[in-house]
């Protein structure tokens, strides 16, 4: 009973609340400052709507295993605590991947073996082990919601910029023209960077993102 | 009395019912979603095969209807052996549904699985004429035609399935009446790489095939290549993938070995005999 208690203290939206959504967005962002679900930030996102996509079933996944694990985290041997999480990941992975197949069918083709590859991604894992397990549900809740988003917009900025010069697109519409018809931009000579296509263009996006962050708050930098 | 967590046999059970219940949760759902996934994947491959019959019709059908319009374009369907003859009983009108189940109807023969099993160990140990003489032996494998027409033209469509880079990569060539000029290309794969190999799907590959011929002029077989641009081939080409070599070679294998069939087919009495019987 003494759960009710404190929720009835606390409004749902309460500054503490709000900071679990909002710091993984920059001060604590799960892939830039903690450096975690690199792999598939690198993997996923020469395509927007394949990073849009992608986004949103680890922010599925996350909000969910870490509502699941807050709930059982008093039932939890401690023993196995990593297994079992694995066990709930492991489990809302497979189903976020047979709902893609049965209902957005397109999609979960272009991002074939990566869905399965949620299972791996260290935020989940992170979030469940860091969070979950010491916090009430609604907070777990709003944990995941904050680190899924903050995971989402590293995706989706990389994606933008390696789709834009690698494949001169938008979420699949032609910006600089095409390429075969070499028309548009590519009719004066306009070429598509090839390497923004292959993943190691990410890193540089990504510490791109990390120097522009990091310059701009002071908090984060490292001393000497 | 409060239960002790960190006792082994706590543990244990509470290891054992976590495995029940996240076992029956997973086959509930796998099973209550695999209609509704596996009518995807039918209704994917009537749509690429509509596609490749490379009409401004049938181009357009999106998957949702491609289940409800396929007996209407394709009026004929059949099963081919390596020889190219026709299997018997396999030759069906579309007045026959389409019967997954039959081993009798050509839509249902499931390429991937023969690739993998009979032609894939195959193409590992032989090249080259070795690799056609040992294919000729295997009699484990079939060969579907797809017999279309659309506005009074008949076309043929032929599924094709081979390896790529990652896994595998297929796709339906669709041949114009005279059964040598390709009318339309689709490919597709299970795991190429985005923006590289994954390309072949992609329209302005597949066009590239169209109005190509599979037989030279003196009538030999002579396959369309997937090169490099500039590497100087004669034969009829076209340009590969660049950053996706090894999907644009798997998609020449895989023309190169399957039209060769149909080809002999159509050199046949019963194959010359459904090219002038438009």
């Amino acid at each position: 009973m003494s759960e009710v208690a404190v929720k009835e203290k606390e409004p749902l939206f309460s500054k503490k609340n709000k900071k679990l959504i909002t710091d993984p967005l920059n001060d604590t962002n799960p892939v830039t400052i903690q450096v975690l679900g690199i792999c598939s930030a690198l993997a996923v996102t020469v395509k927007m709507d394949a990073a849009l996509v992608m986004s949103m079933a680890v922010l599925a996944v996350l909000i969910a295993g870490n509502v699941i694990v807050s709930l059982m985290r008093n039932l939890i041997p401690g023993k196995i605590r990593i297994i079992v999480q694995l066990v709930v990941v492991a489990a809302l992975v497979i189903i976020v991947d047979q709902v893609l197949k049965a209902f957005v069918y397109d999609v979960s083709k272009q991002l074939s073996v990566f869905v399965g590859l949620i299972i791996t991604n260290c935020i989940i894992m992170g979030r469940l082990e860091a969070f979950a397990l010491a916090n009430k549900p609604w907070a777990s809740a709003l944990d995941g919601l904050g680190n899924g988003i903050g995971y989402g917009i590293i995706l989706v900025v990389v994606a933008f910029f390696k789709e834009l010069f690698g494949s001169g697109t938008l979420l699949g519409y032609e910006i600089f023209g095409n390429a075969t018809d070499m028309t548009g931009l590519y009719a004066m000579g306009y070429e598509n960077n090839g390497m923004m296509l292959l993943p190691p263009s990410s890193l540089v996006l990504v510490a791109i993102y990390i120097w522009i962050q990091k310059s701009r708050n002071p908090s984060l930098q490292e001393g000497h | 009395m409060a239960i002790n967590k960190e006792s082994n046999v706590y543990t244990v059970i509470f290891a054992t019912l976590m495995v029940v219940v996240v076992g029956g949760v997973l086959a509930f759902i796998s099973s209550s979603l695999k209609p509704i996934q596996e009518d995807n994947v039918r209704n994917e491959k009537k749509q690429l095969i509509l596609k490749a019959i490379g009409s401004e019709e049938t181009k357009s059908i999106s998957r949702e209807d491609a289940g409800a319009e396929f007996n209407k374009y394709v009026v004929e369907r059949l099963i081919l052996d390596y020889e190219g003859n026709i299997l018997e009983g396999t030759r069906l009108t579309n007045e026959t549904p389409v019967d997954i189940k039959s081993a009798k109807d050509a839509f249902a023969v499931d390429l991937q699985k023969e690739y993998k099993k009979f032609v894939q160990p195959l193409t590992n140990k032989y090249t080259g004429t070795d690799l056609v003489d040992e294919l000729t032996k295997e009699t484990n494998i079939h060969y579907p035609l797809f017999i279309c027409q659309v506005n009074n033209k008949k076309h043929y469509v032929i599924p094709v399935m081979g390896k790529g880079l990652w896994a595998g990569v297929w796709g339906y060539i669709g041949l114009e009446s005279d059964g040598r000029t390709i009318s339309g290309a689709v490919f597709d794969h299970k795991s190429e790489t985005p923006g590289l190999g994954a390309e072949i799907s992609k329209d302005f590959f597949s066009d590239q095939f169209i109005k190509k011929t599979i037989v030279d002029q003196t009538g030999k077989y002579t396959p369309v290549k997937v090169v490099k641009p500039g590497t100087g081939v004669t034969e009829p080409y076209v340009d590969g993938i660049s950053g996706g070599t090894f999907t644009s070679v798997g998609v020449d294998e895989m023309m190169n070995r399957t039209l060769a069939v149909y080809h002999k087919f159509f050199q046949k009495e019963e194959g010359k005999q459904l090219l002038t019987n438009i």
